[in-house]
């Protein structure tokens, strides 16, 4: 089975770095998510009794991973929640990308759950997307 | 000037006044180097959201007590636990001042004057804060609701990552300068201190994350060349410059109402475990600092006097006496700064100097500096190991993250004893005080 993603020690030891891997750019997205939500949290013990939905357009697909990430971020503030697992439709309708997901999660609740960091920000350093032999790979840096 | 990031300088350099001093601390980051300093011409300058960090104010706020580590050592885990239950720390916590939109915008524009208005801390707690603890540039029309949505249920939290309050003591081997050490407030052997490291919580980061979209894209409007994404800057005087300029303002100011409400739980916790009023205790701040800001303000250049943009990416302002810009109690002595170093080896308190305004914009380090990834730090040790540990060598900590205590270790540090060394040789600042922790509540 192919590997989900992996963390990068040597790009940013302050920060965490992660090269996320998919057969597809849904899949890409899905596994990069899930490196965000257990570098959160231990997902084993969160449960699915929250959802939210993102939708999203852009033009470029690197873009539109940047904004989906960072939309994670901004509902974990928000409403609270830390999230266990997405799934993840992206088309290409004319020139634009356009993303729908759904995330799967709970209320944070500091004494179930097993919290790790508190990702501040996406960041732009090293950012990408590449088409490999197997699909597709990324680099994410995020700020903690 | 020192050398610094070849990216950066490349970046920048076609820009008149572009000056950075790398005040580096091999906390290796994303983008421009943490322990960064770059000042631009106001004119023809740039603004740089990666040139500051996400967290936006991030800083170190330090108050004394006129309690000895003896007063405090029988009610030290009551303390501790205290704390951790009333100022909520890590993923997505959320803080105790409840407040509606036009009160966040009040926040925005006030800062620290908002919370003393509305009964968090003391009249003499703004002059003790850099700026009076209110950016006077600051705009909430120019802060988009995504972030305004994000920052406004997190007043009153910590964070996670390296964030933390902590309990110290000032014992009287490690008073290095006894006379500005008194003037600072810290005149007792095994004085008890609070230091607490947080900036503007999601608020900030969302404020980050909105303008390095929009100056990404501004980048080939001004026709500015992309080395790394994450350094992109738009002209200071350009219209997305302003606007991030006013949007930084407010996260800043979120961000000492941020420290400033914590000081109030500092002061109340205090008083009910000792069962005495916080005056009682003269729990005076000694000072609140921000080290990652940017600020215009003059300086020597070549010779000549300019307005310039000062970035302070994980920098502290290091103002020496007598600076225009400094509070009366503060105007002989310079500014007190506030370094913190890991959670097991201690913090400084030194002073600003007129070699860091000469060298470095006024501006000296701000922390010690990671030296090995937090992967790495986890393999060597786990967390509840590490808790016990800590507690046999004195150190009673709580953590809302057992791995994240892990990452936070002693041993993933530099040592913080070096890195003042080097801030004292190269004259940017003079440490006063070490600053020994007893009790930690880490995000």
């Amino acid at each position: 089975m192919m590997k989900k993603f992996k963390i990068l020690e040597d790009i940013a030891i302050a920060d965490i770095a992660i090269e996320a891997y998919g057969k597809t750019l849904d899949e890409l997205f899905e596994n990069t998510a899930l490196a965000i939500f257990e570098e959160s949290a231990n997902i084993k013990n969160i449960s699915e009794n929250e959802k939210k939905t993102i939708n999203i357009n852009s033009d470029k697909i690197e873009d539109l991973l940047y904004d989906f990430l960072s939309e994670i971020l901004f509902l974990k503030d928000t409403y609270s929640i830390i999230f266990k697992k997405s799934k993840i439709k992206i088309e290409k309708k004319g020139k634009k990308y356009n993303l729908n997901a759904e995330l799967f999660g709970e209320k944070i609740d500091r004494n179930k759950h097993e919290l790790r960091n508190d990702i501040k920000a996406i960041t732009l350093h090293m950012f990408k997307i590449e088409k490999t032999k197997e699909g597709y790979k990324d680099l994410v840096v995020v700020d903690v | 000037m020192l050398a610094g990031n070849p990216e950066i300088q490349l970046l920048y350099a076609r820009w008149s006044y572009c000056y950075v001093a790398n005040l580096r601390q091999d906390k290796w980051g994303y983008g421009f180097p943490i322990g960064g300093v770059a000042a631009f011409d106001v004119d023809t300058g740039v603004i740089s959201p990666g040139g500051i960090g996400f967290d936006i104010n991030c800083g170190m706020r330090l108050v004394t007590t006129n309690l000895t580590f003896k007063d405090i050592q029988p009610k030290l885990k009551e303390l501790v636990n205290e704390f951790f239950q009333s100022v909520p720390s890590g993923v997505g916590a959320k803080g105790f001042v409840k407040i509606n939109q036009s009160q966040f915008n009040e926040m925005m524009v006030d800062g620290s004057k908002w919370c003393i208005e509305n009964g968090y801390g003391w009249k003499e707690d703004l002059e003790r804060t850099e700026g009076n603890g209110k950016i006077d540039w600051a705009d909430p029309s120019k802060v988009s609701d995504k972030a305004k949505q994000r920052g406004i249920n997190q007043i009153g939290t910590l964070g996670s990552g390296n964030h933390y309050l902590e309990v110290q003591v000032a014992s009287a081997a490690n008073i290095i300068d006894e006379e500005l050490a008194k003037k600072f407030g810290i005149h007792t052997p095994d004085q008890v201190v609070i230091m607490v490291h947080c900036g503007s919580r999601g608020f900030g980061h969302q404020i980050g994350t909105d303008y390095l979209r929009i100056f990404d894209s501004a980048m080939k409007k001004y026709n500015i060349p992309v080395l790394d994404r994450e350094l992109a800057c738009a002209p200071f005087a350009s219209n997305e410059g302003q606007d991030y300029y006013k949007a930084m303002a407010c996260a800043a100011n979120m961000a000492f109402a941020n420290r400033q409400v914590i000081l109030h739980r500092i002061r109340e916790g205090f008083s009910k475990v000792f069962k005495t009023s916080a005056e009682d205790l003269e729990m005076h701040m000694i000072y609140d600092v921000a080290h990652n800001i940017a600020k215009v303000e003059e300086h020597n250049v070549d010779g000549k006097r300019k307005k310039v943009v000062v970035h302070r990416k994980g920098s502290t302002r290091a103002f020496p006496p007598n600076h225009p810009e400094l509070p009366p109690i503060y105007k002989k002595t310079g500014q007190p700064v506030i370094i913190g170093g890991s959670m097991e080896t201690g913090s400084y308190l030194l002073v600003g100097t007129k070699k860091a305004m000469e060298d470095t914009f006024g501006s000296t380090a701000h922390g010690s500096g990671r030296t090995m990834s937090r992967k790495a730090a986890m393999r060597q040790v786990r967390g509840d190991k590490l808790q016990k540990d800590m507690e046999s060598k004195g150190i009673y900590v709580k953590s809302a993250s057992m791995s994240g205590l892990a990452e936070e270790a002693g041993f993933a540090y530099k040592d913080i004893n070096e890195v003042v060394e080097s801030l004292k040789i190269a004259g940017i600042s003079k440490p006063v005080v070490q600053l020994k922790p007893v009790g930690n509540i880490k995000g």
